[in-house]
């Protein structure tokens, strides 16, 4: 899997949503994506990518397209 | 001097602030409370639709300290519950945020502030109301439940005060919103700080947003209060590496902390001189019961405490008789004048007096150690807690019995949600429907498909039973 595959797994399967949704996708757009919702997400993608995200990029992770920004520096390094 | 707080003696100290930086200060929301409540001119009931912003604020200290009757709701409750609602109890009025007067359009506006509006209702009944009755809560924000919690002027004032007290509050304090006001808790935390003439700090932000922290550190933010949930969250953002030198006060309430991070939370807490003060409450009892003084935080952890100033705990065991001995099982039973006046099914049930005479049976099964420090160590009424809400679970079968015409159980522990049914094709709606009513995060609920519900000889369901399914 790609590491953009991955990335959109941890959102599709957390908040139960499907690939069309992901686009534009913000903090609160859906039930799912409440504070409990954003924990298990930043779970999932700790998981995935085998990282520990600091807590300020977890509250600055606030949309979909955000947390590909986040992941992609240095610090975490992954490439999409 | 209103009801419940005396506004105009603190003046032109800041009373509310919101995310934005704007301030209304006591003696603004002094004459914002008298415009409006005289608007009203009357004894009466309003439904105010409520989030954390100067408007909803404003027009509750309005509204119960002028001796007008709100029910507080969430601004997010479910169309279709509300409308049940109206028509339960007919208010003359609603309190609502200008963008959803949409939703409402035979109504007519009377009265705007804060980005608030007062809608006339129309309606033609008038329930009578008992003269003691000052406030309204939902027994079950999420479910919608018709069941409200009769609390009185002297229920609220008296908590508030036991509340400022324990906490030693004072003007200097600075709490910000991490709960809903229509939560008892969330409410509980602006009723004692109006008290003493402190700064509520709105925000509907939740902790998992960035806006929220810089708001916090911005404003200073003294105190904030926190459901189990809330702590698993500051956990996992590594709570204790943040550098909040304006932070004094955590408190917890809303179900029961687990006893490792109540040893993490009170270790970090008095490393660095912070209170963190477990508490213990419930809707029927005003907003709170029980706290655990901070200095023991660490030494009792697992423990939720001793009664409020005021308040008394009993035990009451199998026998019926008052537990005298240390780590004996019984059934909780509060004594004190938050104790609240009873509950209302329906319009007709607003004009009931006192029903309870200060004494309320908590329906949580506890125990006390050997210096009087309370447990809590299982429940007897058939709810969840979920991220601190209440949900009755008898409420939940219902409903779905209503939808679907099928029958269903639900069961599980605190933030997990088990519902039974018999029937392969209702498994998805199922789910979806609770979701969509409750309004809470999906991952609380599983819909578990069984061959039968399970029931003894007379039909009562075995919810027994069904704990093997996920345990």
């Amino acid at each position: 899997m790609s590491n953009r595959e991955k990335y959109d797994q941890a959102f599709i399967e957390t908040f139960e949503i499907t690939k069309d949704q992901l686009a534009g996708l913000k903090y609160q757009d859906i039930t799912a994506w409440d504070s409990v919702g954003h924990m298990s997400l930043i779970a999932a993608l700790e998981d995935a990518f085998d990282i520990m995200m600091d807590t300020d990029d977890i509250i600055d992770l606030s949309s979909y397209e955000k947390g590909m920004e986040l992941l992609a520096k240095p610090e975490y390094n992954v490439e999409f | 001097m209103g009801r419940i707080w005396d506004l105009d003696e603190h003046g032109n100290a800041p009373a509310l602030i919101d995310e934005s930086g704007f301030r209304v200060t006591y003696s603004e929301l002094n004459a914002e409370a008298e415009l409006l409540a005289g608007k009203i001119g009357h004894r009466c009931l309003v439904f105010a639709l409520c989030r954390n912003e100067i408007g909803s604020v404003s027009g509750y200290t309005a509204f119960i300290n002028n001796g007008i009757v709100p029910l507080l709701l969430s601004s997010h409750l479910e169309d279709a519950l509300l409308r049940e609602l109206l028509k339960t109890y007919s208010p003359e009025y609603l309190w609502i945020p200008k963008d959803m007067t949409g939703g409402f359009p035979c109504m007519t506006e009377v009265h705007e502030s804060y980005g608030y509006v007062l809608l006339k209702t129309g309606y033609d009944v008038k329930y009578p109301m008992h003269d003691e009755l000052g406030l309204l809560i939902s027994t079950s924000g999420s479910t919608g439940s018709p069941k409200l919690v009769r609390q009185s002027y002297t229920n609220v004032s008296e908590n508030a005060r036991s509340i400022a007290e324990y906490l030693r509050l004072d003007d200097t304090e600075r709490p910000i919103t991490t709960l809903p006001m229509n939560y008892v808790y969330g409410l509980s935390i602006i009723n004692s700080h109006f008290l003493v003439g402190a700064a509520v700090l709105l925000t509907d932000k939740g902790l998992m947003q960035k806006e929220f922290w810089n708001f916090f550190r911005e404003q200073n933010a003294t105190s904030f209060g926190g459901v189990p949930y809330t702590y698993e969250m500051l956990d996992r953002l590594r709570f204790c590496r943040m550098d909040l030198p304006s932070l004094r006060t955590m408190t917890q309430a809303g179900g029961k902390i687990t006893p490792e991070l109540h040893e993490k939370f009170a270790a970090y807490a008095a490393e660095h001189n912070i209170n963190f003060v477990v508490m213990y409450g419930a809707s029927e009892a005003t907003a709170r019961m029980g706290y655990l003084p901070p200095e023991k935080a660490v030494e009792k952890r697992g423990s939720m405490g001793i009664p409020i100033p005021g308040g008394s705990f009993t035990l009451i065991g199998d026998d019926d008789k008052p537990v005298t001995e240390p780590y004996t099982t019984g059934e909780l039973v509060y004594e004190g004048k938050n104790v609240t006046l009873g509950y209302a099914e329906c319009g007709e049930d607003l004009i009931r007096g006192d029903e309870r005479h200060g004494r309320l049976e908590t329906g949580d099964m506890a125990q006390f150690d050997e210096d009087g420090f309370y447990y809590i160590v299982g429940r007897r009424k058939r709810f969840l807690k979920i991220y601190g809400n209440r949900v009755n679970l008898d409420e939940l079968d219902r409903l779905i019995k209503g939808e679907f015409g099928i029958e269903a159980a639900s069961s599980g522990v605190d933030d997990h949600a088990y519902i039974f049914v018999t029937d392969e094709k209702y498994s998805g709606t199922v789910r979806d429907f609770v979701i969509n009513k409750t309004k809470l995060n999906p991952s609380a609920f599983r819909v578990i498909v069984i061959g039968e519900i399970p029931k003894n000889d007379s039909g009562k369901t075995l919810y027994t039973e069904l704990a093997k399914y996920y345990e």
